[in-house]
């Protein structure tokens, strides 16, 4: 069955990357560019895997995983937050938040297909 | 009514009140009877039977000067909560029995200022008692109907018996512990009791006279005035009468301090300071309430009663004028209590004087220092007793001879005047340290023989010799010494007449020996312990001693008058507290003048002293060692001083340093913010170019190439973003360090907005943005750096093309001369900047923040750097709030020229 993934990010020129790489690896893209727009997107679309970057304008990565993880519908998603922030206090942070892996950028395309793939089979 | 009945009555009254003192001085701990109230009413002991009947006896024939003996407490009170609190504090270190102990310990302990004090107060108030008996008589005679004789054996007189019972109360609550510091509880809660009974039955019978004989108040006031001449019984009569009744205020107003019985409830009887708060407002109100009848009273008595009728006793003829014998007995009974207040309080205050300050020192203490300590506390206490009986059998004496014919108020008036003679050497010498004993002696003595000449000789010679010769001729026939008129003073009233010579040179001679006689070291030490009285200074190490002594003697010595236990209770309490050991062999000052206090309530100040010397061998203090004493404790006060300064500059730097601290932390925060932001902005086109690079190596061959070029682009511009952001980071920081020196030249601003326009003009026309520019025709020429001012101008304008829309969008740049300015603005006619934002948006990386839109490409420095720039010119750049139909910035820069030399 063909995976779905969401990314959720605020920088068009990366997330054009991603796209064209996950829809190469056969996945079903998404793209939101806030919390609030994925949100919104998951109230009709339930993807295997959530990209999500923390540093967003209005609905930030945080508080979108709080409501992504409080929501029984979308609670077992598996969410991967993609950020800069690369301080190791914010990588336990998201961790305590439960998020399912912490990844930081720049990052290479290859290791995060591997990484997500991991996680989803 | 029958003389038995009355006789009845007056014995169960009194048992009620035995019973009354009883039942305090069993509950003697509790908060029935150690309050406020209680302590209030005590203070109204003030109000004897002179002010019972007198004042109304005052106000029917000479008009409200009756109210001076109220105003001047009244006055005093404010006054209260400074000075009583002062004397209240030390006369409790001190144990303090008696005013004539307070007296001759603020003066060096003097034996002969304490005995002179006690004289002085005997010869005040005795006949002041026996004007209290000559109430009781007389209101007796007037309810009973039935005359004293007097002419036969006062053991017929029930007077006397009254007498007698009174001095038995006295005796029996107030003799009770040889400790005349000790409080009795019973005689206080008595006093209370009685307060609260004579004023209620004054009010009583105020309310029946003026409401129930009278159609109230109004009506008194119209019958009286269309009756007799008004005026002068509710007026003062010019400045003479002014003159005579400020002295007369001036009067009470030291009585109320000064009074035995007075200091004996304010002072002596005192359980707490904080029960003055309460009274302070409490007595006037009491003092005010007593007064509220008395002018009706004394009206309704002129209007009813014969002329013939001793105005004194209006209350108590009036009901019986109306045949109401029950209201005349409660008026009797209120009288009556007036009287025993004061008379049992005054006994009592003048038996321990004449016991502590009298009688022990000047006769007993070769006895007593001889005898077993049970045997010394009853003799103390039978010296009290024999005191109490004498002064009330002397008082009747004194009343039978001579009172008859004398007027409450008159002896009253004399009474106050002897007591007043205290005034200069009790109030001076709190405040002032210089009083010295010599000079309260002369003082008292002076105005004392002052007063018997002008007040107590011509009176006697008049009222009981009939020879007015003396008063209209004056000394060997001398006009200057005529006693009423004493050096042609002839306007006063003899009462305020001898107030005001005896105070004059009283307080005269007091302030001349003072400055001009030293005092000996003993007088110096006391005084500087009464005058500088604080909360903690006044301990026994404050005492400036000299000399050898053995614990041994000192203790011998307490247990003569505390009995051992007492003695020991008292010394292990003092080693305690001053950590010495239990086998201390020599004492040391603190000691001696422990026993001093220790003594004082029992055997008053002055024997006390006298018997502690006699087992010390004590050496004078020289000038010189006083001088170092002080010395050494101003020593310490500066260290304190300075030791305080010190600390407090301390806590001063400590404050400083915790600020700079914060302050540092909170630019450590601020900066960690920043390379946190800037991080993030430079990882983000990073992010974007590795992505990009990424795809485009790995997907060589399958990429279509449209897409390509995508990717190429987007690594191209990301990269141009990444190469501005650097720039604008070290241009800020270059800006925010101050290392950025402006090249500031004269410039015409016309030109330079012109330059900032065709820069960016081809990006404008491309979009089918309009520039529209307002200047006037003139140049305005400005001193600033030109290419730093065109950066300013051009991150305006690119600002404006970024957030206008394509084909609508309209920029506006206008330049005004202003008187003190010039101002800059660039407006546009996009959507405007948000609320929120403008307080933020000329921080750092503000806008990469919060903007909810697809973002135009912008480093998020652009209006810090502008901000920095237009500050770095003395200009201030701000968002124009007013304008609300897109965005508008005002650019204000001095007009300063650049000078040419």
């Amino acid at each position: 069955m063909q995976k779905k993934i969401l990314i959720v990010d605020d920088e068009p020129n990366i997330v054009m990357s991603l796209e064209y790489s996950f829809k190469k690896q056969d996945f079903e893209v998404y793209i939101a560019r806030d919390g609030s727009e994925a949100i919104h997107i998951l109230e009709t679309h339930i993807p295997n895997v959530i990209l999500l970057d923390i540093m967003m304008p209005n609905v930030d990565g945080y508080k979108t995983l709080k409501h992504i993880r409080a929501n029984p519908k979308t609670k077992d998603i598996k969410v991967v937050f993609l950020t800069a922030k690369n301080k190791s206090s914010d990588i336990e942070k998201g961790l305590e938040m439960g998020v399912d892996k912490y990844l930081t950028k720049p990052f290479s395309i290859k290791k995060i297909i591997a990484e997500i793939r991991t996680l989803i089979e | 009514m029958s003389n038995y009945i009355l006789i009845f009555i007056i014995v169960v009254y009194l048992a009620f009140l035995f019973g009354v003192a009883f039942w305090a001085e069993k509950k003697a701990k509790s908060a029935w009877v150690n309050n406020a109230y209680v302590y209030t009413l005590s203070l109204a002991v003030y109000c004897s039977a002179w002010t019972y009947y007198g004042s109304v006896g005052i106000a029917a024939t000479s008009g409200i000067s009756f109210l001076t003996t109220y105003l001047g407490p009244v006055i005093a009170f404010p006054l209260w909560i400074v000075v009583l609190k002062k004397i209240i504090r030390i006369s409790k270190q001190q144990k303090v029995s008696s005013i004539a102990d307070f007296i001759s310990l603020r003066y060096g302990n003097n034996r002969f200022l304490g005995a002179l004090v006690t004289i002085i107060c005997v010869l005040a108030i005795v006949p002041y008692i026996s004007l209290q008996l000559k109430a009781i008589s007389e209101t007796f005679s007037i309810i009973s109907k039935d005359t004293i004789p007097s002419s036969t054996s006062i053991f017929q007189d029930t007077l006397f018996y009254v007498a007698l019972l009174l001095a038995i109360f006295a005796a029996f609550f107030g003799t009770r512990a040889t400790d005349a510091t000790r409080r009795r509880r019973g005689i206080v809660f008595s006093v209370a009791v009685e307060s609260i009974l004579k004023l209620v039955f004054f009010l009583i019978i105020g309310v029946y006279v003026t409401y129930y004989l009278f159609d109230g108040t109004t009506d008194i006031y119209d019958k009286i005035s269309s009756l007799e001449n008004l005026e002068s019984l509710t007026t003062l009569d010019g400045l003479e009468a002014g003159i005579n009744w400020y002295f007369m205020i001036a009067l009470s107003f030291f009585a109320i301090f000064l009074l035995p019985r007075q200091f004996q409830v304010a002072v002596i009887e005192n359980t707490s300071e904080k029960h003055l708060k309460k009274a302070i407002w409490l007595f006037p109100l009491y003092l005010l309430l007593f007064n509220v009848f008395v002018i009706f009273v004394a009206w309704g008595g002129r209007l009813s009663l014969h002329k013939s009728l001793n105005p004194d006793y209006y209350t108590l003829l009036l009901p019986l004028h109306h045949d109401n014998i029950f209201l005349a007995t409660l008026v009797f009974l209120g009288g009556f209590s007036a009287v025993i207040s004061m008379v049992v309080v005054s006994t009592l205050a003048l038996s321990v004087m004449l016991s502590n300050n009298l009688i022990i020192p000047y006769g007993f203490l070769d006895k007593f220092s001889r005898s077993h300590p049970e045997r010394n506390a009853n003799y103390i206490k039978n010296i009290r007793r024999i005191a109490i009986f004498s002064l009330i059998v002397g008082a009747y004496l004194f009343y039978i001879n001579f009172n008859v014919q004398l007027s409450l108020f008159s002896i009253g008036q004399i009474s106050f005047v002897i007591i007043a003679q205290l005034a200069p050497a009790f109030f001076i010498g709190l405040f002032w340290n210089r009083g010295s004993a010599i000079a309260a002696k002369s003082g008292i003595i002076t105005g004392t023989l002052i007063t018997m000449y002008t007040l107590i000789l011509p009176f006697v010679l008049d009222i009981i010799l009939g020879n007015t010769d003396f008063i209209t001729n004056g000394a060997f026939g001398i006009e200057l010494l005529r006693p009423y008129q004493l050096f042609g003073i002839d306007f006063m009233t003899p009462v305020t007449h001898a107030f005001f010579w005896s105070m004059f040179f009283n307080t005269i001679i007091y302030l001349f020996m003072s400055v001009s006689s030293k005092g000996n070291y003993r007088e110096r030490n006391y005084a500087e312990m009464f005058v500088n009285n604080s909360y903690d200074s006044l301990q026994e190490s404050a005492y400036v001693w000299k000399g050898e002594a053995y614990v041994s003697d000192i203790k011998n010595l307490l247990i003569k008058f505390l009995g051992i236990q007492r003695t020991e209770r008292a010394l292990n309490l003092f080693y305690t507290k001053h950590d010495l050991p239990m086998n201390t062999k020599k004492a040391d000052s603190r000691l001696i003048n422990f026993s001093e206090k220790l003594l004082t309530g029992s055997i008053g100040g002055a024997s006390s002293r006298i018997l502690i010397a006699s087992v010390v061998k004590e050496q004078p203090v020289t000038l010189i060692e006083v001088l170092k004493i002080l010395e050494e404790s101003k020593k310490t006060i500066s260290t304190n001083k300075f030791l305080r300064q010190r600390s407090e500059e301390l806590v001063k730097l400590t404050d400083d340093l915790k600020k700079a601290n914060e302050e540092l932390k909170q630019q450590d925060k601020v900066k960690d913010e920043f390379l946190d932001t800037v991080a993030h902005e430079l990882k983000t086109p990073i992010t974007s170019i590795r992505a990009a690079s990424e795809v485009l190596l790995d997907n060589d061959h399958d990429i279509s190439n449209e897409l390509r070029i995508q990717f190429l682009d987007t690594i191209l511009k990301d990269s141009e973003r990444l190469s501005t952001l650097i720039h604008n980071i070290l241009d800020l920081e270059k800006l925010g360090s101050g290392r950025e020196v402006f090249d500031k030249k004269n410039n015409n601003v016309i030109e330079t907005v012109e330059k900032s326009i065709s820069g960016i003009y081809t990006i404008a026309q491309q979009k089918c943005i309009s520039i529209l520019s307002t200047k006037p025709s003139d140049r305005i020429v400005a001193l600033y750096d030109e290419d730093r001012i065109l950066q300013v101008l051009t991150n305006l304008l690119s600002n404006g093309i970024k957030f206008v829309e394509k084909n609508k969008g309209i920029i506006e740049v206008a330049v005004s001369n202003e008187k003190d300015f010039i101002r800059i603005s660039v407006q546009d006619n996009g959507k405007g900047i948000p609320e929120n934002d403008k307080k933020h948006i000329f921080e750092k990386f503000y806008q990469s923040h919060n903007q909810n839109i697809k973002k135009p490409i912008g480093s998020g420095l652009g209006l810090a750097i502008c901000k920095k720039i237009i500050e770095g010119h003395n200009g201030i750049i701000r968002i124009d709030d007013s304008y609300d139909k897109g965005a508008r910035f005002i650019i204000d820069l001095p007009n300063s020229l650049e000078t040419v030399e």
